[in-house]
């Protein structure tokens, strides 16, 4: 895409939400210090969850919250993508598929019959996909849920014609800065900061606990190394796998890493 | 009255419909339709460690994470008979008073006074009445910032586990949030006289309230689940008296009491119930705004909330003077098979869950009731109750009162499973 698209000095904004649970909506109406003010530089012109005024298309700015997961979903992302001069998916489910992808390695029917007593009366597709996997995305804010100061800068950054600034490095990076002693070398914690995405500040391990992976893989992350160690500080049989089986299950990056897991687990077993 | 239709109702979270049918001016026929999408949270909990399950029910509802990770934690730790300390469980109140604030401003001043006042939303508000909307989000961002000291961010937290917490929070910032608590418990009072001068639609309706109840504090962690109609259960045998349905129209369960009727949880439930509980704060600002109860308005669930909000504020203040956290920050768990239950007051309402976990701690079982799913029939059949005011009003008029009715509830619809289409057609 073009990072200098001509939008108009008060650009239209639109907000969509899919499959999700509205955390990454909620985190934009969470910029209390700043919505007044952000209400002023943009039309917003289709935000449901925030007003009932809705104005018709084009918009200069769309951002998708949640996944693709039923039929009627696949049809609309489709007007959304049309209508829309930049799109941008926001949060886990938006970039990822998010945890409910977690169906995608399994039958969701299996899923439907342990949850609903007439799955019959439902309408869900086997899959649940990323945004840039059913049309064309222009920028990705990944997160579960995301920095809402990111996506105040993505909207920023859109004003001003300019790339966003995304967090540059990993959580385990992020951590370092924090002055965090680190889980996993200290505590032997299985922990996922080396190959996530930052942006969340390094939450888990401030907190003793490992990273879990809300911001998806980083592009930096060495998974082969990650997984060489995982396996090894495990304290529950596919605890590594599980780490990574979570709310960016679906990203090809942590889906591998699993999977790589999961057969050398296999194979253990058969010895 | 001819065909009204409402492509989406804005202001609720998640997505759904909205159908009336009428015949010689009688509603025939009237459905909550669910469309958001399904996302089957309880069949993928099967075989997950009981440690990852609080980081995946958050994930049902951005709005109110705390109460999905706090009925979890609770029923895990009952299915290994684990005891908190009395200071793991003050802060978990703690942590609760930071969601119901920040959701509760968040219904009041964004998603519903907006219509009590004729405006689209509350950045048209902002224009008429600037300071409501200031104070509005500085008291939503304290409930944030309780959020945040303990669990990190304030969506999907990261410190609640079973059994406790991760690490204690950090001191020094919870106590320099002092000044802003006390504040908020100031501003939340005056809006307390605010929210009862309202114009609210008349609608009175004798409900059914269910709730939790505990005799020493306004509940919402802790107690017996308690029904105006004179019912006390423990919250384990909550499923024997309460029970779901799968409707056609929707992708959300409906809940209904075991006689078949349908009944109220949320705010105005546990305000009807937990009175005698509340803090002296919320109680003060009940008498200065002259509210008395029962309050048996929909619409009047505003004013709860805001009363609810004063409680919040004060027994914040309460815990966070007391805060002094010493011993472990949570119990070293003894992993054994069994099942446990917990429920908490999730900001819309009662909120239970049950689990089944084998020997290593893998969940084999999960059930999850979420409130809006109980108050689905509710809200069917206070839009019944509504038709014969506004069948003869312009469309217009009478979709929008419809439509509040609906918002009102606060529906949570990605929970109880959600885009809000209402329709309304003349079927004579």
């Amino acid at each position: 895409m073009t990072l200098t698209p001509k939008i108009s000095s008060k650009p239209k904004l639109a907000v969509y939400k899919f499959s999700s649970c509205d955390g990454c909506q909620l985190s934009l109406l969470n910029l209390e210090d700043e919505l007044l003010d952000l209400a002023q530089a943009v039309d917003i012109c289709y935000f449901l969850e925030a007003t009932r005024t809705v104005k018709p298309g084009p918009y200069d700015i769309g951002l998708v919250e949640g996944s693709i997961s039923t039929p009627h979903e696949a049809g609309r992302i489709k007007q959304v993508r049309a209508d829309c001069k930049i799109l941008v998916a926001i949060g886990a489910c938006a970039t990822a598929g998010g945890i409910q992808a977690l169906r995608n390695s399994t039958s969701a029917e299996d899923y439907a019959k342990l949850v609903y007593p007439h799955p019959e009366y439902l309408h869900y597709l086997e899959t649940s996909t990323s945004i840039a996997e059913n049309v064309e995305v222009d920028l990705a804010v990944w997160g579960c849920p995301v920095n809402q100061h990111t996506t105040l800068e993505v909207i920023t950054a859109l004003l001003q014609g300019r790339k966003p600034n995304f967090p540059p490095s990993p959580v385990c990076i992020e951590c370092k800065r924090n002055g965090t002693q680190c889980v996993l070398v200290a505590q032997g914690i299985p922990c996922l900061g080396p190959v996530v995405h930052g942006g969340c500040g390094a939450l888990c391990p401030a907190n003793g606990r490992g990273c879990y992976g809300c911001f998806g893989p980083s592009s930096a992350g060495n998974f082969d190394s990650m997984i060489s160690i995982l396996e090894k500080l495990e304290r529950f049989p596919g605890e590594a796998a599980r780490l990574l089986s979570n709310v960016n299950c679906h990203a090809p990056a942590f889906r591998k890493a699993a999977n790589d897991l999961l057969a050398a687990s296999a194979g253990k077993e058969a010895e | 009255m001819k065909t009204i239709e409402v492509p989406a109702l804005a202001r609720v979270e998640g997505e759904g419909g909205l159908y009336i049918g009428l015949k010689d001016g009688q509603a025939v026929e009237i459905r909550l339709d669910i469309y958001e999408p399904p996302r089957f949270f309880e069949g993928f909990l099967v075989d997950r460690f009981l440690q990852e399950v609080p980081d995946i029910t958050a994930r049902v509802c951005g709005i109110c994470p705390v109460a999905y990770q706090m009925s979890s934690v609770i029923a895990l730790e009952n299915a290994l008979g684990v005891e908190v300390s009395p200071q793991v469980h003050a802060l978990r109140r703690l942590f609760y008073c930071g969601e119901h604030i920040e959701s509760h401003a968040l219904h009041i001043y964004l998603l519903q006074a907006p219509d009590l006042l004729g405006q689209p939303s509350a950045l048209e508000l902002a224009a008429i009445a600037p300071q409501v909307v200031k104070d509005a989000l500085r008291l939503k961002k304290i409930g944030n910032e309780i959020l945040k000291l303990i669990g990190g961010r304030s969506v999907h937290p990261v410190n609640a586990c079973v059994g406790g917490w991760h690490r204690w929070p950090d001191v020094p910032p919870l106590k320099a949030l002092l000044p802003d608590l006390r504040w908020g418990l100031e501003a939340a009072i005056e809006y307390v006289k605010w929210a009862a001068t309202l114009p609210y639609p008349e609608l009175e309706i004798d409900y059914e309230f269910v709730a939790l109840h505990h005799p020493e504090q306004y509940a919402v962690i802790e107690g017996e689940v308690w029904s105006s109609k004179g019912s006390k259960l423990a919250v384990a045998d909550f499923e024997q008296h309460y029970l779901e349905e799968h409707v056609k129209h929707s992708n959300a369960l409906h809940g209904h009491t075991k006689a078949g009727g349908n009944y109220l949880v949320g705010p105005l439930a546990r305000l009807n119930l937990n009175y005698g509980q509340l803090l002296p704060a919320a109680k003060e600002a009940m008498q200065q705004a002259g509210i008395e109860l029962p309050l048996t308005n929909p619409y009047k669930s505003l004013i709860a909330r805001a009363v609810e909000i004063v409680q919040a504020y004060q027994e914040a203040i309460q815990i966070v003077e007391a805060y002094h956290p010493d011993g472990p920050a949570h119990v070293e768990l003894e992993l054994k098979a069994g099942e446990g239950t917990g429920a908490s007051e999730a900001p819309r309402g009662l909120l239970y869950h049950r689990y089944q976990i084998d020997e290593r701690g893998r969940v084999r079982f999960a059930r999850i009731v979420p409130p809006t799913a109980q108050n689905l029939p509710r809200i069917e059949e206070d839009l019944l109750a509504l038709v014969p005011q506004i069948v003869e009003m312009p469309q217009e008029e009478a979709t929008l009162i419809a439509e509040e009715l609906v918002r009102a509830y606060d529906p949570c619809i990605s929970c109880a499973n959600h885009f809000l289409k209402l329709k309304i057609e003349n079927r004579d």
